[in-house]
């Protein structure tokens, strides 16, 4: 007894020592600059460290983070393989898209002096969970994938996205489908959660009066047959659904099945060749599925869903660091004048953090495949 | 999105509608009442809660799209239920003996040891819930199970590196033939066979439990395990066969699920899991009559809730129905427990 | 035989260190109790090596740590002392949050401390709503209802726009702080700045440029929600130990081990059982306030799963439902090791269920079983080995 609080009192000791520590280095921090600052002209002071990645990895949604990361670590080798002497590394953090983990990892990422840049957050939730806290610590970041509307309404000034907005997508869907596809009975459906709301909402705003009803599943339910009979008894013509490719292929195969004939149609977490496979090849035949992205060049060195912005936005944080940028407020000022080609389209953000000129692509579903190399411009 | 009034006209307003509602959300039913078996019959003699239930069910339906991708090849094809037939009574048996095989397994590793330690009924659900996630998860890492192997190669196919938490399809897929029409429903050859494959195993797990020796065992230790086993029942074996009963019969809905839904993930069981053991309680928990009952009626309102409230709203209806049903038969639709059941 | 003997000689060897302790004099249990608070609440400063997670800010984990160990403290006066099985307690630690979110920011401008108990008052009226029509039930079919409460909750706050539907509801301000308010990106705020230290190795470090701002509630730092969290936890464990010993904790006893006993000997099982709801709720429901007002400020529906609820149920029956104790260790594990051990991020949840599985079968009782659990094991092996002879009894009285 005696020996173990004698222990704790070293401990107390240790813990005293460091408040009386902290006193005496209480200059506000200030940044650790001694060490940068001019040296040798050309290597830059962020040689050698690293970006991050925050996003999911495992879990459900864990197939969209690894698309990311394929194309975060091929912009990374080809910089790297032209820069010997600069390398950058990436960091993953994997928060398996949940708002609740991704805090914790904000704060060890903030707490990195190694990290210079953030591509992510991957999802919506997790970046209105984690804005705050990248925001406060003046990391800049460029999420390829996080679509909804409001993250960019909180005034986080290094938050930026290569990706349009759910608004973006929507108007151009809701166009499509009633001017183009010729639909004026729409029938929107959503999952529920934020992103596909989001889309599904923006749809039905811009669609007005053509929209012929809604309603809501959720992710991971099977049973269509309730939709189905709404569908057909609204006679809709057309069927917008926001959300993944999962529930997206049971449904067109249960409206097909159900002997429905309209256009369907579907948002970027649809577009993925498993669409098809969930539907069935007939079912999936004539869908429509848009993404406000280009399709990737033939030659491109990763697959998925989102593997060409997550490219893009490791290039502006590499186009950054060529120029000379240093600290985070230099990338930061560095990202918000960006404007060039990237391989999802011209990329330049407006003062909020969102894409300027986001174009929104219409790809279809012919003779049982995902044509992802003749997509239709729809804005 | 904005705020849907309720809209009882979508129901009720046609009988076009209201028979395409209903029968719909039968023939979901069914499959519910089938895996809803399987949580009544270890929770009639053993009085737990099988979480794990649901993960029996899930492989079943990874055996039905593996036999498909085995027999058939990866080609991405629409059949005909004629056409696939043969094929899917391959996948049937698959599913059957892999579904049993998980649930003997849960049973000998998860169950066993506390029931012969007299455990409280709560550590068992905490061992069920483990066993659970261990189950889903062991799916969903098969891509690393199989590179550790070195055998991710020849299994590409099923085990698909990379992508073995993404949704898994089933290549064939089957495209069900409008037979007649009731109302507005046009009634197809899936359908059909969904629901009187259900109906008639129901009958036949019936008839086991009420007239068969092993059905006796099941009954006497379900209404009291001590005197059963003074009476020299073997309650281990025939815990064993609860637990393979079970397993068969998930195994088959896994067959049917896949034949009208044609794809599975490494989570597909939980939602239906719950489901399932919901319509098992709403139909008296321990009857199998009940699941059926309970299947049925849990398929049901959940379209017609979808109708009146829009489909967000389904579960709430489904869960608000079923505390109205305790509180007025406290035991659940039917009521009798699985060792009440009469020869 | 030889694990009989084994236990009886781990029993021997708590009631030890216990009679040490009771038996020292006061001001050493006064000195013991402080150091042992102290290190607590510097736990995440001193970020001892091993113990650390190296992944994921420390600091954060340490507040879910306690959050979790905060609602299994809850959970367990519902399934530890009063036997009732909730499958539904997330839908509680939801209210809390949500009551909260929207008193705070979404509707209203309250502060948090007037939020707080608010969002306990709330949930503990939620938890009699619940339990009123629910508790009549029988036993075995609560567990089902209350898991339908807890999507119910989850499917409301999902589609209801007075309560920020899908969206979630952001920018839910921090506890008031103590001292300068922080001014971001740079300006911390707080009273003073705490240091933290940094292993090299064993040796530490004291990292002089990440320091925590004393009671400065930001974004950057968990550590200062922490030290609330842990307060409140200290709090609610003091309020648990009195009503325990209590004539209302008999009654759960009484009511737990045989209702219909109890029942004749005059306890008011229905009512206690009902009490037992509420307070576990409105344990939950604080739980979830803290969450809500915490770094992110962030709340959503998805936040809220079904699965949460099983988690919750784990973290009292690995630890040992009816033992506080039992019930903060196993709200630790639960939260604390998948994080830890984040570099097996894939095997996790895989390690996660067969831990539980293993767990469960090799020691049914829980980590930490309550007193009466050991006492009426013992006993049982008592009387066994009377029944079976005598070549045992000398096991049992050695």
């Amino acid at each position: 007894m005696i020996r173990s609080s004698k222990r704790w009192q070293a401990l107390a000791l240790t813990a005293v020592a460091g408040l009386a520590l902290s006193a005496c280095g209480t200059t506000d921090d200030g940044g650790s600059d001694s060490s940068g600052g001019g040296g040798d002209a050309g290597a830059s002071p962020l040689c050698g460290k690293s970006l991050a990645f925050l996003g999911a990895l495992t879990g459900d949604a864990g197939a969209l983070g690894q698309n990311m990361v394929g194309g975060i670590q091929l912009a990374l080798d080809e910089y790297n393989k032209d820069n010997a002497d600069c390398k950058i590394e990436l960091k993953t953090f994997d928060s398996q898209g949940s708002p609740d983990t991704a805090p914790g990892l904000a704060t060890q990422i903030v707490n990195d002096d190694d990290i210079f840049g953030l591509v992510g957050p991957g999802f919506s939730g997790e970046s209105l969970a984690t804005g705050k806290t990248f925001f406060e610590a003046g990391l800049p970041s460029i999420s390829p994938s996080a679509t909804n509307v409001t993250i960019t309404d909180q005034g986080w000034t290094t938050w930026h996205r290569v990706i349009g907005n759910d608004d973006a997508q929507g108007t151009a869907d809701a166009t499509y489908l009633t001017e183009k596809a010729g639909a004026s009975k729409v029938y929107v459906v959503d999952d529920g959660q934020d992103y596909s709301k989001g889309l599904a909402g923006k749809v039905s705003e811009v669609l007005g009066d053509a929209q012929a009803g809604s309603d809501q599943i959720s992710v991971g339910q099977t049973d269509m047959s309730a939709v189905v009979t709404s569908v057909k008894a609204a006679d809709a013509d057309a069927v917008f659904y926001g959300g993944y490719y999962t529930e997206a292929g049971l449904l067109a195969k249960a409206l097909r099945q159900g002997g429905w004939k309209g256009t369907f149609m579907s948002g970027d977490g649809s577009e993925d060749p498993a669409f098809v496979e969930v539907a069935g090849p007939a079912a999936a035949e004539g869908a429509v599925l848009s993404a406000p992205a280009a399709p990737a060049p033939s030659d491109f060195g990763a697959t998925g869903l989102y593997a060409t912005q997550a490219y893009d936005a490791t290039n502006i944080f590499l186009a950054a660091l060529e120029d000379g940028a240093e600290t985070g407020e230099e990338i930061n000022t560095f990202i918000g004048s960006y404007n060039e080609d990237g391989v999802s389209g011209p990329i330049s953000f407006d003062d909020k953090g969102d894409i300027e000129s986001s174009s929104i692509y219409a790809y279809f579903v012919k003779d049982g495949e995902l044509d992802l190399e003749n997509p239709e411009q729809i804005q | 999105m904005k705020e849907r009034p309720l809209d009882f006209g979508a129901l009720f307003g046609s009988f076009d509608n209201f028979m395409s509602y209903t029968a719909g959300g039968l023939v979901f039913g069914a499959i519910y009442a089938l895996i809803a078996l399987g949580y009544t019959m270890v929770y009639g003699v053993l009085q737990l809660i099988n979480f794990a239930h649901s993960e029996v069910f899930m492989y079943g339906t990874f055996a039905v799209a593996w036999t498909f991708v085995f027999l058939h090849g990866t080609g991405r094809v629409n059949q005909s239920l004629g056409e696939a037939l043969p094929v899917l009574l391959a996948a049937l048996v698959a599913a059957m003996i892999v579904s049993a095989a998980i649930a003997l397994l849960l049973e000998r590793l998860a169950y066993r040891p506390l029931i012969k330690k007299g455990a409280p009924k709560l550590i068992a659900l905490i061992s069920a819930i483990g066993a659970s996630f261990a189950l889903a998860e062991a799916m969903g890492l098969r891509d690393r199970f199989a590179s550790w192997v070195g055998l991710d190669d020849n299994l590409k196919n099923y085990v698909v590196p990379g992508k073995a938490r993404d949704v898994y399809s089933n290549p064939v897929s089957i495209q069900p033939k409008g037979l007649f029409d009731i109302g507005g429903y046009s009634v197809t050859d899936v359908d059909l066979v969904v629901l009187f494959a259900a109906l008639a195993m129901m009958v036949a797990l019936d008839q086991f439990v009420r007239r068969t020796r092993f059905g006796r065992a099941i009954r006497a230790t379900a209404q009291d395990p001590e005197s059963a086993a003074l009476m020299g029942v073997n309650s281990t074996r025939v815990v064993q066969l609860t637990f393979l009963i079970g397993g068969l019969m998930a195994g088959a809905a896994a067959t049917l699920y896949m034949m009208k839904i044609g794809s599975t993930r490494q989570n597909a069981g939980f939602i239906l899991g719950v489901k399932a053991f919901t319509a098992a309680v709403m139909g008296g928990i321990g009857n199998l009559r009940g699941a059926l009952l309970g299947g049925l009626v849990l398929g049901v309102m959940e379209n017609w809730g979808s109708a009146v409230f829009g489909s967000e709203w389904k579960d709430v209806v489904a869960f608000v129905l079923l505390v109205l049903i305790l509180l007025v038969r406290p035991s659940g639709l039917l009521g009798e427990s699985l060792g009440k059941a009469r020869a | 035989m030889a694990k009989d003997s084994s236990e009886t000689k781990v029993k021997k060897d708590r009631r030890g260190f216990g009679e040490k302790y009771a038996a020292a004099p006061t001001p050493v249990k006064v000195v013991a109790v402080t150091l042992l608070l102290v290190l607590v609440y510097a736990l995440p400063l001193l970020r001892p090596p091993i113990l650390t997670t190296n992944s994921i800010d420390f600091g954060t984990v340490m507040f879910r740590v306690i959050a979790f160990a905060l609602v299994a403290l809850g959970l367990n006066i519902v399934i530890g002392y009063a036997g009732l099985l909730d499958l539904g307690y997330v839908g509680f630690y939801a209210i809390g949050a949500y009551t909260t979110a929207v008193l705070t920011v979404y509707h209203y401008s309250w502060p948090f401390f007037l939020a707080l108990p608010a969002a306990i008052v709330v949930t503990m009226i939620s938890g009699v709503l619940l339990g009123a029509p629910t508790l009549r039930v029988r036993g075995d079919y609560l567990a089902i209802v209350t898991l339908g409460f807890g999507e119910i909750i989850r499917i409301t706050v999902q589609n209801v726009e007075w309560v920020g539907a899908s969206a979630g509801i952001k920018d839910i301000p921090h506890p008031t702080g103590i001292g300068a308010k922080p001014n971001p990106p740079f300006d911390q705020g707080g009273l003073f700045q705490v240091p933290r230290l940094q292993w090299d190795g064993f040796v530490p470090i004291v990292d002089l440029e990440h320091k925590t701002s004393f009671l400065a509630f930001g974004s950057r730092d968990a550590v200062p929600y922490y030290w609330l969290i842990l307060t409140f936890l200290l709090l609610i464990l003091i309020g648990d130990r009195m009503i325990k010993a209590s004539r209302v904790g008999r009654a759960w006893e009484a009511t737990r081990e045989d209702e219909d006993a109890a029942e004749l000997m005059g306890v008011p099982t229905f009512k206690y059982k009902l009490m037992a709801f509420a307070l576990g709720a409105a344990i939950g429901g604080m739980s979830g306030s803290f969450y809500a007002s915490s770094q992110a400020g962030y709340i959503n529906p998805q936040s809220f799963p079904l699965l949460l609820s099983m988690l919750f149920v784990a973290t009292v029956v690995v630890g040992g439902s009816g033992n506080r104790w039992g019930a903060i260790a196993g709200g630790a594990l639960v939260a604390y090791l998948p994080e830890r051990f984040r570099d097996f991020a894939d095997y996790r949840l895989l390690a996660f269920g067969l831990a539980l599985t293993v767990l469960a079968v090799w020691r049914p009782e829980g980590l930490f079983p309550p007193r009466r659990t050991r006492r009426a094991k013992a006993a049982e092996a008592e009387i066994d080995a009377l029944e079976e002879g005598t070549e045992n009894e000398e096991v049992t009285h050695a």
